[in-house]
């Protein structure tokens, strides 16, 4: 069997969501009613059956740790291997790496120690269910040095302008890795490489002065690397907005969307809260909407997503709303278009209305 | 190795035939309860926030499913260096073996676990019953009055006595005098089939009861008379809250509708004093624009397109369009079609429901209806108790 090892890289993942990220990164912005943006990557990694994940971590990181412990709930907590949190503190005087390639540098224990012949290196912006072994088995049929992983999407959406895009051969080598605003080949962020050729790559890049591992050491050589395009076929969005997390968030209300994103063979796992099953009261009025365990409901939510322990008072009117963990809306409270962060707390008769195309954001712990 | 101040010992064997076909297959503490848990996860869950933290579990009865279940106990928070969860079913040695005769036989048999952690008292628990109790509050009543066995009781109502076993107190709370079942009771304060015993006094009332060929080898039946019958110094402790035996397929459906209160004297919510439970990793529950749900405990996974009313659902079940479940308990990963009714009943796990098939009496205070054994099929067809 070959042994693959994962790579989360958050290292030139902006805070791109606002209020959600003043005081954490994207990756540990809570999504879809129960979990954060990062179960979505380390889940594909351990249903994959990878023994070792390790998470390159720049900034506003505390939440993250907080939220991935030991790495127990997707199983990675391991004798040998397991989940390694590698947050930016270097005291290597030789060091001449910049941007990303201080992780390369800094963490090539990691990739030195690890039992893997390929490495898997993704970030956490892509929200899929993806088996890496069949990135894998495509990889050795190709006899290709790397391989990246993209989506054909229907539409272009604004989310996607970033984001680069494939030029595919008929023998699904990349020719060309840019951002075409028509290209509807979306490169997903996911590469697979061997891990020799990984630590050739990093050395190169460190040597000239590159400071970002994947534009430098693979983009900027094509001509030189054998790079194979896999296709993944699947539930997908790209997430780098709060436009893009409220759309997405919200393509989970369809039954069809969220059975391809959540499926018993491949659980997406996230760390436990024991909290007790969800409560709905007799005045209760809920429709067209997601609710997390540990909720209590008495008031009319429809069309909207509930997380964990969160407590709609009687009276209270939610519309068209995410509303985050410990949030309590008391009573005849009115949202409608709105995402509030963590441990909000509207109080009674309040009423908060933002458009429908761009909600309005409460960060954590605010008291309305 | 330090010795523990206190080890639990949880009677977890029992089959609980008047739960049916619930305890087909599983022994009755693995029995579901409350949209989310087993009954075993009640004692598990309050030793551990009760700071008890070695515990054997005596299995017996259908142990698979309860020795998967209970695993190395991290669920519980039960798994750790010194201690923890032990599964200790009967076994065989030298001078041979067999199964577990009776309560009191089970400990008995294992005086060699409970010597290797040599502890000052033994908490003795059962697996049939729903509750929140601090045991470490029960274990300081027993260290303060110097008992050599203090037994956990709850004030019934007068005309319920006659169903438990009854002590009879002295004014200081001494027990004088154990009823089991009396048909007319001096008291009304029951045991909840929680003790605590000094481990020197119990293990020797256990060697001389194992000696003893007349007896039955019980705690309600042999220990606790025989420790009465030589004025040893038993206390009652009496316990404030909920507490409900779900021995039955009637008083497991009415435990699951006490939750469905208001403010109900459970309280799973409470955070300090979590039930812990396995985790199912289930995406949340999808509430669809045509579903009604109104007073209900509904846990993750779960998909609900008709009415779901006054009814507890366990996680990964789906309830199809216009389909109505009242007073009902489903079970984990039931699958329910279109246009079904079903009326105070109980659906064990993974039955699959057919398209307009109709369960149960509707009429109050009728019969609970019991469906069938786990992942059974029920066609369209399939009518009970109307």
């Amino acid at each position: 069997m070959d042994r693959v090892a994962g790579i989360i890289n958050l290292d030139h993942e902006q805070d791109m969501l606002d209020e959600l990220t003043y005081f954490r990164c994207g990756a540990a912005v809570p999504f879809a009613g129960r979990y954060r943006m990062i179960d979505f990557a380390i889940s594909n990694m351990t249903n994959s059956r990878f023994d070792s994940v390790a998470v390159f971590a720049r900034r506003k990181y505390r939440s993250l740790m907080d939220h991935l412990e030991q790495g127990k709930a997707w199983d990675l907590d391991r004798k040998r291997g397991g989940l390694f949190i590698l947050p930016p503190d270097w005291n290597d005087p030789t060091d001449i790496s910049q941007g990303d390639l201080q992780h390369f540098h800094n963490n090539i224990d990691f990739i030195n120690r690890t039992l893997a012949d390929y490495i898997v290196v993704s970030g956490s912006q892509n929200i899929c269910n993806i088996d890496y072994q069949n990135v894998l088995a495509d990889h050795k049929e190709s006899g290709a040095d790397v391989t990246v992983v993209y989506t054909k999407v229907d539409e272009l959406y604004p989310e996607h302008q970033s984001a680069h895009k494939l030029e595919i051969d008929e023998n699904h080598r990349v020719t060309s890795i840019n951002n075409d605003l028509k290209n509807k080949n979306v490169y997903m962020d996911m590469y697979l490489i061997d891990k020799n050729l990984l630590h050739e790559l990093i050395e190169q890049c460190i040597a000239h002065g590159c400071s970002h591992f994947f534009q430098d050491g693979i983009k900027a050589q094509l001509d030189r690397l054998k790079v194979n395009a896999h296709e993944y076929v699947g539930a997908h969005a790209l997430i780098n907005s709060v436009e893009s997390y409220h759309r997405n968030s919200f393509n989970l209300l369809n039954e069809t969307e969220h059975d391809r994103l959540f499926n018993d063979d491949n659980p997406i796992y996230t760390k436990v809260k024991n909290e007790a099953p969800s409560k709905y009261l007799s005045s209760s009025n809920v429709t067209n909407t997601l609710v997390a365990n540990g909720c209590e409901i008495e008031g009319h939510v429809e069309d909207s997503i509930l997380f964990r322990g969160v407590k709609v008072a009687e009276g209270a009117v939610i519309k068209n709303s995410i509303i985050m963990q410990r949030c309590e809306i008391e009573s005849d409270a009115v949202l409608e278009n709105v995402i509030l962060d963590k441990d909000c707390t509207i109080s009674k008769g309040r009423t908060l209305i933002g458009a429908p195309e761009k909600p309005y954001v409460v960060p954590k712990r605010k008291s309305m | 190795m330090k010795n523990k101040e206190c080890v639990a010992m949880l009677l977890a064997g029992g089959q609980g035939t008047r739960l049916k076909s619930l305890t087909k297959q599983i022994a009755k503490p693995a029995v579901y309860f409350g949209g989310k848990y087993r009954i075993i996860d009640f004692p598990l869950s309050n030793c551990t926030n009760s700071g008890i933290d070695t515990v054997g579990v005596l299995t017996q009865y259908e142990p698979l499913i309860l020795n998967d279940y209970i695993g190395i106990g991290d669920t519980w928070d039960l798994d750790r260096k010194f201690g923890g969860v032990s599964v200790l079913p009967p076994f065989m040695q030298a001078e041979g073996g067999g199964w577990y005769t009776g309560t009191a036989n089970a400990i008995y048999r294992n005086i060699k676990f409970l010597n290797q952690h040599d502890p000052e008292h033994v908490l003795v628990l059962s697996g049939d019953h729903i509750y929140r109790m601090d045991y470490s509050a029960m274990l300081d009543h027993h260290k303060a009055s110097g008992a050599d066995a203090t037994i956990s009781v709850i004030e019934v109502p007068w005309e319920d006595a006659s169903r438990f076993g009854i002590m009879n107190t002295d004014e200081n709370g001494r027990i004088t005098e154990f009823d089991e079942k009396p048909a007319e009771p001096k008291s009304n304060l029951a045991s909840m089939g929680v003790y605590i015993f000094r481990w020197d006094v119990l293990k020797q009332y256990l060697v001389d009861d194992a000696e003893n060929e007349n007896s039955s080898h019980d705690f309600g039946k042999d220990i606790i008379p025989a420790l009465l019958h030589d004025y040893k110094k038993l206390m009652a402790y009496t316990f404030e809250g909920y507490w409900k035996d779900v021995g039955t397929v009637e008083s497991l459906w009415q435990a699951n509708m006490d939750l469905l209160k208001k403010e109900p004297e459970l309280d799973l919510s409470d955070q300090r004093w979590r039930i812990y439970s396995k985790n199912p990793n289930q995406p949340p529950q999808y509430i669809a624009p045509q579903a009604k749900v109104n007073n209900a405990l509904i846990n993750e996974g779960c998909r609900i397109k008709g009415t779901v009313d006054t009814s507890i659902v366990f996680y990964g079940v789906h309830v199809d369009e216009d389909s109505i479940i009242k007073d009902s308990v489903i079970m984990p990963d039931v699958k329910i079609g279109k246009n079904v009714k079903i009326h105070r009943a109980i659906i064990s796990k993974g039955a699959v429901i057919e398209d307009g098939a109709v369960i149960g009496d509707p009429a109050p205070d009728s019969e609970i209806t019991l469906v069938a054994e786990e992942g059974s099929v029920l066609a369209s067809s399939y009518v009970t108790n109307c």
